[in-house]
């Protein structure tokens, strides 16, 4: 049952400390900003986030990050031209970083997700980042054994819903938004707008209402 | 001559079939899209999750929420489509992309590709969709300069930067010479300005000619 928040502060209440938490977007397209400085007020900490970049300019997860709030980060890209705060951070020794390739990010989720224990995949084969991993010889290719990324909590910048927390994107905004809404255990998600059940088309609907347990229109 | 960035990214957009499914990465590949022809019916993919993505937004086109993998504002053309990022690496990882452009720091002449990290001590390491796209891609075409600042080779016998994939580049362009890569070692297809023999004495890894080498070099 999807529960339609009056506010963002009511949607990420019950946020705990220590929790692992994924964070939509590419860049900003998609981030959810409300959410996240929502969380800010909130105050919950020592948290891994789980998010494709560490942060641009100083809103949304640079301010999460700014105020301390990050213990760790699971991320592809952190470097980025406006990444100062996590550059900063992480320079003195003040953050921990696992960098993951954006394609495993997305399919670890997914596994998460879909009940997927773990999965044999070609990225990253030879490089660093399958260090110390289990590889198989698979029709002679090799892969590398991923685990699964679950979250405690999703944050998504979806566009609009209806009552029920059936959800449609917008453009490249997409991104991790639907891949993340199925691999934490409560899903938070702000739109531009919601609308009453049957408004949305059943066929374009994106993100079944199932995964979705709260929503707020920002 | 040497080539001017633009005339490289020319000389890729050339080698691209019309009608393929193309992702190019961020940097100088992007200057490959001003150089397909007309009615190529090339379709560029953004890993971000777009497929028929057109040129760069400017001006009232301009949306937040539709940009390309270097986070660029861009367009769509008709028959685009939008779609998550697993579905996005998907179509990567299941061998369903043609041809990606990717810079790097270094090729090796096996086809090792070397473009995410410097391993400096205070670099910090960010990888992206490159490992992805390294290994998903039905052919791996990399655009670079073919020395360094310093003067160093960027086409080597093997590489000194961390990897990003093994064995999976197929063609190298450069501003002096295009060559193939991979498990017949490299192979000197075209020159701009240079020499085969110049290129073979300022280049650590063993070179051959085109003719050398046999068979078609364009069915790598």
């Amino acid at each position: 049952m999807t529960l339609i928040c009056e506010s963002a502060a009511e949607a990420v209440a019950e946020v705990e400390d220590g929790s692992t938490v994924l964070i939509g977007g590419f860049g900003m397209a998609g981030m959810p900003v409300a959410l996240i400085d929502a969380l800010i007020d909130q105050g919950a900490t020592d948290l891994t986030v789980v998010s494709n970049n560490a942060g641009n300019g100083d809103t949304g997860l640079a301010a999460l990050l700014a105020q301390g709030r990050v213990r760790k980060m699971v991320c592809s890209f952190p470097r980025q031209a406006d990444s100062y705060v996590f550059d900063g951070l992480y320079r003195a020794g003040r953050v921990e970083l696992e960098v993951v390739p954006q394609g495993n990010l997305a399919e670890r989720m997914r596994a998460a997700g879909a009940g997927i224990g773990a999965f044999f995949c070609p990225t990253g084969v030879g490089t660093p980042l399958a260090e110390g991993k289990e590889t198989r010889e698979i029709d002679g290719r090799t892969y590398v054994l991923e685990h699964p990324i679950r979250g405690d909590v999703a944050l998504v910048g979806a566009h609009v819903a209806d009552r029920m927390g059936n959800l449609v994107y917008r453009k490249t905004a997409r991104n991790f938004g639907p891949v993340m809404a199925t691999a934490a255990t409560t899903t938070i998600v702000q739109v531009a707008r919601v609308v009453e059940t049957g408004e949305l088309d059943p066929e374009a609907v994106v993100t079944p209402s199932i995964y979705v347990d709260r929503v707020v229109a920002v | 001559m040497s080539l001017t960035r633009d005339e490289m990214a020319a000389m890729v957009a050339r080698d691209i079939p019309a009608g393929s499914f193309v992702n190019l990465g961020i940097g100088q590949p992007t200057l490959v899209a001003d150089f397909l022809p007309e009615g190529s019916g090339v379709v560029l993919h953004t890993e971000n999750g777009m497929l028929n993505m057109g040129p760069a937004a400017v001006g009232d086109a301009v949306d937040q929420d539709l940009t390309n993998a270097g986070k660029i504002p861009v367009t769509e053309l008709p028959g685009a489509s939008y779609f998550h990022h697993a579905d996005s690496f998907a179509m990567m990882r299941g061998g369903h992309l043609d041809v990606c452009v990717l810079g790097a720091f270094q090729v090796a002449g096996n086809g090792d590709l070397a473009n995410w990290h410097t391993g400096a001590a205070d670099a910090i390491p960010a990888v992206g969709g490159a490992m992805d796209l390294a290994i998903g891609a039905k052919r791996v075409f990399v655009m670079m300069t073919l020395f360094a600042k310093d003067g160093s080779p960027k086409l080597v016998p093997s590489c000194t930067y961390p990897l990003t994939g093994v064995g999976c580049v197929d063609r190298v362009y450069t501003d002096v010479a295009t060559f193939q890569v991979g498990p017949e070692g490299a192979v000197l297809l075209e020159t701009f300005g240079t020499t085969f023999d110049e290129l073979a004495a300022r280049l650590d890894v063993p070179l051959r000619r085109a003719e050398e080498a046999g068979g078609d070099p364009g069915s790598s």
